[in-house]
């Protein structure tokens, strides 16, 4: 019996050292114990994640070269996962103890994710690795800190401003060039771009332009509409802020203040002018965000409240579009709001948890850095969040209008999504508010005034959690 | 106790082990670990807070959970409804001696087998207000039909409709039961002079209550666990107005979204103790209808 465990004690012992010497042989890569390999999950695929990867791709070629110029450097090798509903699946990542060592995250998400003590505070390492706030456009560090900490660096930014289908203006006798400056002028315009079907008394139909207020709504259809104050649900909620309202002051949720009444009631004016169900008809037709069914795209629409990347769906569902965009127009009587947008970030955080920090803050400082956002930004047709960018990355760029958006961010009008680890269930709020408020079914200050009182209780609740947590309460 | 019999005990123990193992693992322990939870303020990533019954006290005083649950409530009243009336309806036509009997029969079962996300992906463009196959075939009758999933007054019942799409299950279910009944009480009603419609409803009815009280009750535990669709078809906010907003789909929002893990415990807990009382209801109040005894 002894004799047979010898045996088979041997015969594993062979075995483990064949496949050592045969995985030895087979691993390419050099050093003594192979590459520190990092797990990166990003959420981008199509050519955003075909960016990345090229951003990953640079980074390995790098570290590939490096270790053959120093023998006894082990490498860093980048895996680039891509992963859907990335908010969601981190999380459970992190609670079951095997996140990634490093995450692409959306900024609006990084205070509810720092608070839950899901994310690295990356302060120090930042400090030590020379990852610094003047290297970068102040609105989109600041996007990255919460209570006084850095949780994460900004890589592929975004901001918002109005598109406009110029071939539509130039239809409907607007100059082309030109596009409105304030809310009333946008409203003028909207009202000479809004197009009916109607159906004549005596037979036949005819297309005329306004809200035609005096035709009964059983004989008109909606073909084209000048502006409708809508898009993603997460935006819902901020409307506000073009009006100048903000959605938090510190602690207190102002989302009933009056600079937001005022924004929701001139967005529900358009369900008024247009008729709540015409305007669900008209939008139940619409297709697909990334199609050419796209309302603005196929020209459904004619002004659009959109991000920095629609010139990639433009570039690539309606390519012969005549479009332009310009900053949002503020009330004629707030000229000081003038140049406003909503800005926020795609960022890179390190969850807590994660196998490999040291190796994952080394890849986040080359993806932050100017080569690599550059790299990045290029490829997702973005500006960099970078305080300086280079002449070859502004002439390389194709977006006609990648200065203005740039602009946008640096703008001291430009804001963002509240910091608090609310904001998610707070833009829920919103989002249902929008909804009630559009379909006419409550007024701006029954339904923000309702969510005002919501969010304050969760707000609050927030708040005592982590003080109770800090050990301060 | 003798030898031989704790060798039998010892023996069953050991064959009843998977299951018991499974249960305690799979079942026991999550539900009283989200018992446990429902009292903690807990977000997965840091240890659970105690807080009492803090969660509770929110929940009831919580407008959201309230709303969520009426919008189950209808859903699963209506789905339980048109579902049952559908499945009945299928299997009575499927009882009868046609020719292609077994085609009719697979290609009413098909629909049940295709997964709820395509299904509910297939739905959003036939509800479609502008350009979808329903409101087409209205227009054919000269009814404008509605923006479906866009009016809060209809979304709920858009997908009230769909899950009759999903009644191929319990058809199935209501056919092996009414080839159980047996014919010679029909022969019987015949002699007395019984039409088909008396014979529906004094024999094969009581006759299939066993049958149809099982589709009623998975049914309604089907229709409150109500999540796919409603998290496909509104992209997981149950819009519009919140009329889609079902109480599964609140307590997947509190849970993943907003990493409330404690109190969606606690929602958790209250759902399986009204699934539980419900089904303990109709178990009490249907005992009277069902003839269990042939």
């Amino acid at each position: 019996m002894r004799k047979l465990r010898h045996a088979v004690r041997h015969n594993q012992g062979r075995r483990s050292l064949l496949a050592l010497a045969l995985a030895s042989a087979c691993n390419p890569t050099p050093g003594l114990d192979g590459p520190r390999t990092v797990v990166y999950w990003e959420k981008w695929t199509n050519f955003e994640g075909e960016a990345i990867a090229r951003v990953v791709q640079a980074f390995n070629e790098k570290e590939l070269a490096r270790a053959k110029a120093e023998p006894h450097y082990r490498p860093i090798r980048v895996e680039r996962v891509t992963i859907s509903r990335i908010d969601e699946k981190l999380l459970v990542a992190i609670a079951g103890g095997e996140p990634p060592d490093i995450a692409g995250l959306y900024s609006r998400l990084l205070p509810a994710y720092a608070q839950k003590g899901a994310l690295l505070d990356l302060t120090l390492q930042f400090q030590r690795a020379g990852i610094e706030r003047a290297d970068f456009v102040p609105i989109y560090w600041n996007l990255c800190q919460f209570r006084g900490k850095m949780w994460a660096a900004p890589t592929a930014p975004a901001s918002l401003a109005l598109h406009f289908n110029q071939r539509l203006f130039a239809e409907a006798g607007l100059n082309p060039d030109r596009a409105p400056v304030t809310i009333e002028e946008l409203d003028a315009f909207a009202e000479r771009l809004t197009r009916w079907e109607v159906r004549l008394p005596g037979g036949g139909v005819e297309i005329l332009s306004g809200y035609l207020n005096e035709v009964p709504a059983t004989r008109k259809r909606l073909l084209q509409v000048g502006f409708l104050p809508a898009g993603p649900r997460e935006w819902l909620g901020h409307w506000g802020g073009f009006f100048g309202g903000k959605l938090l002051a510190g602690s207190h949720v102002t989302a009933a203040a009056p600079e937001n009444l005022r924004a929701y009631a001139w967005m529900q004016s358009y369900s008024q002018k247009l008729g709540v169900e015409a305007l669900r008809k008209f939008r139940s037709g619409f297709g697909k965000f990334a199609s050419a069914q796209n309302a603005f795209l196929s020209g459904q629409v004619a002004m659009q409240l959109q991000g920095v990347w629609m010139h990639n769906f433009i570039q690539r569902y309606a390519p012969g579009m005549q479009w332009s965009a310009a900053p949002f127009p503020f009330p004629a009587d707030r000229p000081d709001l003038a140049n406003h947008s909503m800005v926020e970030a795609d960022v890179l955080v390190i969850p807590k948890g994660a196998k490999r920090p040291e190796e994952a803050l080394a890849f986040l400082e080359y993806a932050t850095s100017q080569e690599g956002l550059e790299l990045l930004c290029l490829g997702q047709h973005k500006f960099t969040p970078r305080a300086m960018e280079s002449e070859a990355f502004q002439r390389a760029h194709t977006n006609p209008k990648i200065s203005l958006f740039r602009q946008l961010g640096l703008s001291p009008t430009a804001f963002t999504a509240p910091q608090t680890g609310v904001w998610q269930e707070y833009g829920r709020e919103m989002a249902a508010a929008y909804d009630a408020m559009e379909h006419l079914a409550q007024t701006p200050r029954e339904a923000l005034g309702a969510v005002e009182l919501r969010m304050q209780g969760a707000v609050d609740r927030e708040r005592r959690a982590w003080l109770l947590r800090e050990g301060r309460l | 106790m003798t030898p031989l019999e704790q060798r039998n005990l010892k023996m069953g123990l050991l064959f009843c082990a998977p299951w018991l193992i499974g249960i305690v693992t799979f079942l026991l322990y999550p539900i009283a670990s989200a018992l446990i939870y429902s009292l903690c303020d807990y977000s997965v990533l840091l240890p659970p807070v105690y807080i009492g019954a803090e969660n509770y006290r929110e929940l009831f005083t919580d407008p959201l959970v309230y709303k969520s649950l009426w919008n189950s409530v209808v859903y699963a009243t209506g789905s339980v409804l048109l579902s049952s009336l559908v499945s009945l309806s299928l299997a009575l036509l499927l009882n009868t001696k046609v020719r292609g009997l077994a085609f009719y029969r697979t290609i009413f079962f098909l629909p049940s087998l295709m997964p709820v996300v395509a299904g509910s992906v297939l739905f959003m463009w036939l509800f479609n207000g502008q350009s979808g196959l329903i409101n087409a075939f209205l227009a054919m009758l000269g009814v404008s039909g509605p923006a479906w999933l866009a009016d809060p007054r209809f979304a709920k019942l858009a997908m009230i409709l769909m899950a009759s799409w999903g009644s191929g299950h319990a058809m199935v279910i209501v056919l092996a039961g009414l080839q159980d009944v047996p014919t010679a009480l029909h022969e019987a009603a015949i002699i007395d002079g019984a039409t088909y419609w008396d014979r529906l409803w004094h024999v094969t009815l009581p006759m299939l209550s066993p049958v149809l009280y099982f589709n009623v009750i998975m049914g309604i535990i089907g229709g409150f666990q109500v999540f796919t669709q409603a998290f496909i078809m509104t992209d997981a906010t149950g819009s519009p107005e919140r009329s889609t907003l079902f109480f599964v789909l609140h307590l997947f929002n509190v849970a993943f979204q907003d990493l409330r893990m404690g109190y969606a415990c606690a929602l958790a807990c209250v759902l399986f103790l009204i699934i539980l009382s419900l089904t303990w209801v109709l178990t009490k109040v249907s005992a009277r209808f069902i003839v269990y005894d042939r």
